[in-house]
């Protein structure tokens, strides 16, 4: 029977008290925080967290697909999801789809892979979804958005959850847009976007999905409603019927932010993995139009299976020390270069080597079994030539060996490079760069783990490989 | 292996003033240290039949050995060029002598040159040679910085111990530095400066890195048989060694981050060459490669001036210092006399050179009545080391 499989979200350490914001503008502050994707990640990144952590302790042979979905892709042109498929190590033979421009593109790359797998034409598919999207300086939007990730495995065995029925409206308006070249989000008045908008339509979805099925709202056991804000998303679980304390999903606006096209599927990761066999989850997305869901959690739903579930991801975290390092983060800013980098990146380069820079693969001897990262053709313990086996290291973790605080590598509004060799199993070493941590905290046999990152750039295209970080991220690891 | 040892003569160098030379370009600096090397030899350019370059990059002056066949106008002879790293002028220096040894040559030049202060920022940049994606923003002091750690750890030391034997270092190269009329530091520091200066990559701090420095310093070199026909007081290629590592010596499992292979067979080769086995006890006067205070405390130790483990103590003893055991870095080193990376093995040997002749630019920075001499350099982030051992008596 096919269905929800496995699920794993994403949520960036670094966090914004949107006081900051406020204070910085004269305006009120709308309260709490917001996540912040670190200068080191976007949404292939987040996308690529999300899905290690969905697939965690998993056999990765058994992918057969992966969806990506964001308004927020690096690239315009060029296939996203190859590149996050190649950072999950999932084998070559593999459908891979991007879905975009719409906050419902998450749901929407969900139900392709439910129809998939219900069709048979594929068995297991990874659906990913990340967003970290910019409102104008000043603006409600710039609070009021959070960034991160999620990613569920639709599958054909043992699901935790079955699809039990859907139903969607459409609607044309010009409510939230960008056109094409546009950083920032735009918006239409607000009473007109959330009143004849949002409201409306994830009503006319809900409550038409509740007709179909001829349900009432308490069957339902989680209602997943994503919002763009605090208020308008209390406004509508309250006009819809439903208990706001028993039976509504935490939205994580007030803590995290709106996350886009990624949000839906993070809330109903959060509500997987507090569900009980035979919970109704009823999810809805909302964009020009809305889509509703309801899922039905079977007798195989138990403890989480991924490696860090929502809720810890939203209590570990890293404070930002300020307002103006988020928009030089962002890129409004174009804060002064740092110590200028010399080696520019060459895409045939990448391309040879991205067994080792992005499927994160180092060698081991066949002969003497010792093990070097990058890959390397002869050993360099016994010099053996071409006789050697490929492992993978991203889920490795690792201990510090070494370290330096450099200040000059850096960014000059991220100036403190923490370059660290580390020593993961088996005695292999990794050199790399400590990205999420403070500075000052890091210190010798500190246990660490990978991370997938985006590096500086140069050539005109984005340079991705693996960083170190600290193990333990606030209440995770 | 055949030995060089005492077959080849240096017969006249010259060394530039180092340091921020705005107004001199990468052709003056050459000039400036090969008329002087020249003038040394007593001979003129018509007399050098090869020349061998060591100069690590150098954003307008062209490629290969251009430069300073442009400079120089040692036209219609060969110029051969290398680029290693730090290690640079030291290759250029010995690959000249082995030319010479082969018998092929009677009198050739070596001459490392370096213009950094071209490029618009202090430092040497991020980038230590490896692909961009593998490289990941690594920096001088931060490669070096990582050796720290593991010293302080290994030995037992706590940080702040640690960074005062460090800062120790600093004081004594600056102190020697003061006395150096062509270095591009003379300030001395105390203790307390060092240690409450500005971190550049944890532990060092401003005062543990060597200066980025505009220079050049050449050698004029003849077969040892005719040395004595240039001038009295030649000065003898004893010994060399030279070894490469990988570019990540953390690819071998097990690699400590303190004693670096590189540099303990290149200084065994050189000793076996020169025919030393107490390098503590026969060398008279030592210029290593200081690029950072915690290079030149683990090179006490990989070039085998201290036992493992006990540099600390010689610092503390002042065994390195000017009047001590084993005077080091006795022109203020890297630190203080700079370091224009493919100009500074040569740099190293001029001092070698003028020590052994008694010649010391100041008397009171000769080192009395010395014998033997070692420079060494060590390259790349790092893994690349070559050592020249230099004596004033042929065996």
């Amino acid at each position: 029977m096919p269905g929800i499989v496995s699920y794993g979200a994403y949520i960036p350490a670094l966090r914004l008290e949107r006081k900051l914001v406020a204070d910085a503008w004269g305006r009120h502050s709308m309260g709490g925080e917001r996540s912040v994707a670190n200068h080191d990640e976007d949404s292939i990144t987040m996308c690529v967290e999300a899905g290690e952590n969905c697939l965690h302790m998993r056999q990765r042979e058994e992918i057969d697909g992966l969806f990506f979905a964001s308004t927020t892709a690096p690239y315009q042109e060029k296939m996203n999801a190859a590149l996050i498929a190649t950072a999950l190590d999932l084998r070559r033979e593999l459908v891979t789809a991007d879905f975009g421009n719409s906050m419902r593109s998450g749901v929407a790359s969900l139900r392709a892979a439910l129809d998939s797998v219900n069709s048979g034409s594929t068995r297991n598919l990874l659906v990913t979804a990340a967003d970290c999207r910019d409102g104008h300086p000043k603006s409600d939007e710039e609070q009021a958005f959070g960034d991160g990730a999620a990613a569920i495995l639709v599958g054909d065995q043992d699901p935790v959850a079955t699809l039990e029925g859907d139903h969607s409206v459409h609607n044309e308006m010009i409510d939230v847009w960008r056109t094409a070249g546009d950083k920032f989000v735009k918006t239409w008045e607000t009473r007109f976007i959330l009143d004849e908008g949002y409201s409306a339509h994830m009503k006319e979805a809900v409550s038409g999905l509740l007709k179909k099925y001829d349900l009432k709202p308490g069957d339902i056991s989680k209602l997943i409603l994503p919002a763009p804000a605090v208020r308008p998303h209390g406004k509508l679980t309250a006009s819809l019927g439903f208990d706001p304390k028993a039976q509504v999903q935490d939205p994580y606006l007030s803590r995290i932010g709106f996350c886009g096209a990624a949000h839906p599927l993070m809330m109903l990761t959060a509500a997987l993995e507090e569900a009980r066999p035979g919970d109704l989850l009823l999810m809805a997305a909302y964009g020009d139009g809305a889509d509703a869901m309801l899922f039905k959690a079977t007798d195989a739903i138990g403890p989480p299976v991924n490696r860090h579930s929502v809720a810890a991801l939203a209590e570990g975290k890293i404070m930002l020390s300020s307002y103006v390092r988020f928009l030089s983060y962002r890129g409004v800013l174009e804060a002064m270069p740092g110590e200028p980098f010399r080696l520019f990146p060459s895409a045939t380069a990448s391309w040879r080597e991205r067994k080792s820079s992005l499927r994160c693969h180092a060698s081991r001897c066949r002969r003497c079994g010792a093990m070097s990262f990058p890959v390397q053709r002869v050993c360099a313990d016994c010099r053996a030539k071409d006789d050697y086996e490929e492992v993978r290291v991203a889920s490795m973790t690792g201990k510090v060996f070494t370290f330096t605080r450099d200040n000059l590598g850096g960014r000059s509004d991220d100036p403190v490079i923490v370059q660290t060799v580390a020593e993961m199993e088996n005695g292999l070493r990794f050199y790399g760069i400590m990205t999420d941590c403070e500075p000052d905290s890091v210190e010798l046999e500190m246990p660490v783990e990978l991370t997938f990152r985006r590096l500086y750039e140069g050539a005109g295209f984005h340079n991705y490989f693996w960083k170190l970080r600290p193990a333990k991220r606030g209440g995770i690891g | 292996m055949e030995s060089i040892r005492d077959k080849v003569a240096i017969v006249g160098m010259g060394c530039s003033k180092f340091g921020e030379r705005w107004d001199q370009g990468l052709g003056d600096l050459a000039i400036e240290s090969a008329y002087e090397a020249y003038e040394d030899a007593g001979i003129g350019p018509e007399e050098i039949q090869a020349c061998w370059v060591g100069q690590v990059s150098a954003p307008v002056a062209g490629i290969g050995g251009t430069a300073v066949a442009e400079a120089l106008k040692l036209h219609d002879i060969p110029i051969i060029r290398n680029e290693n790293w730090c290690t640079t002028g030291h290759i250029a220096l010995i690959e000249a002598c082995i030319a010479v040894a082969s018998g092929l040559y009677d009198t050739v030049m070596a001459i490392g040159v370096e213009k950094l202060k071209d490029t618009g920022y202090p430092g040497l940049g991020t980038g230590r040679g490896m692909s961009p994606v593998l490289e990941a923003r690594r920096t001088a002091p931060g490669s070096f910085g990582l050796i720290a750690k593991r010293y302080f750890k290994t030995y037992g030391l706590s940080d702040s111990e640690g960074k005062e034997a460090l800062a120790k270092i600093a004081v004594k190269n600056h102190d020697n530095g003061s006395l150096c009329p062509k270095a591009h530091f003379h300030n001395r520091v105390t203790l307390d400066k060092v240690l409450n200066a500005p971190i550049i990559a944890w532990p060092l701090g401003l005062f543990d890195c060597c200066g980025n420095s505009d220079g050049s310093a050449c050698a004029i070199i003849t077969r040892a048989d005719r040395a004595k026909d240039f001038r009295p007081d030649p000065i003898y290629v004893k010994g060399y060694g030279i070894a490469m590592d990988s570019v990540l010596p953390h690819l071998r499992s097990g690699f400590d981050w303190i004693y670096f292979d590189s540099l303990l067979h290149s200084s065994t080769r050189a000793y076996e060459m020169a025919g030393i086995k107490n390098p503590r006890e026969e060398l008279d006067v030592a210029e290593v490669h200081d690029c950072f205070t915690i290079t030149e405390l683990i090179l006490y130790e990989n070039l085998g001036f201290s036992p493992r483990g006990k540099a600390r103590e010689d610092i503390d003893a002042g065994f390195f210092e000017r009047g001590g055991g084993l005077p080091v870095n006795i022109d203020g080193g890297l630190k203080c006399f700079g370091h224009p990376i493919g100009a500074s093995g040569l740099r190293m040997s001029y001092e070698i050179y003028k020590q052994l002749q008694g010649k010391a630019d100041l008397p009171e920075r000769q080192v009395p009545n010395p014998r033997l001499g070692l420079a060494h350099t060590f390259g790349g982030p790092p893994q690349m080391s070559a050592v020249a051992i230099f004596g004033n008596e042929k065996g």
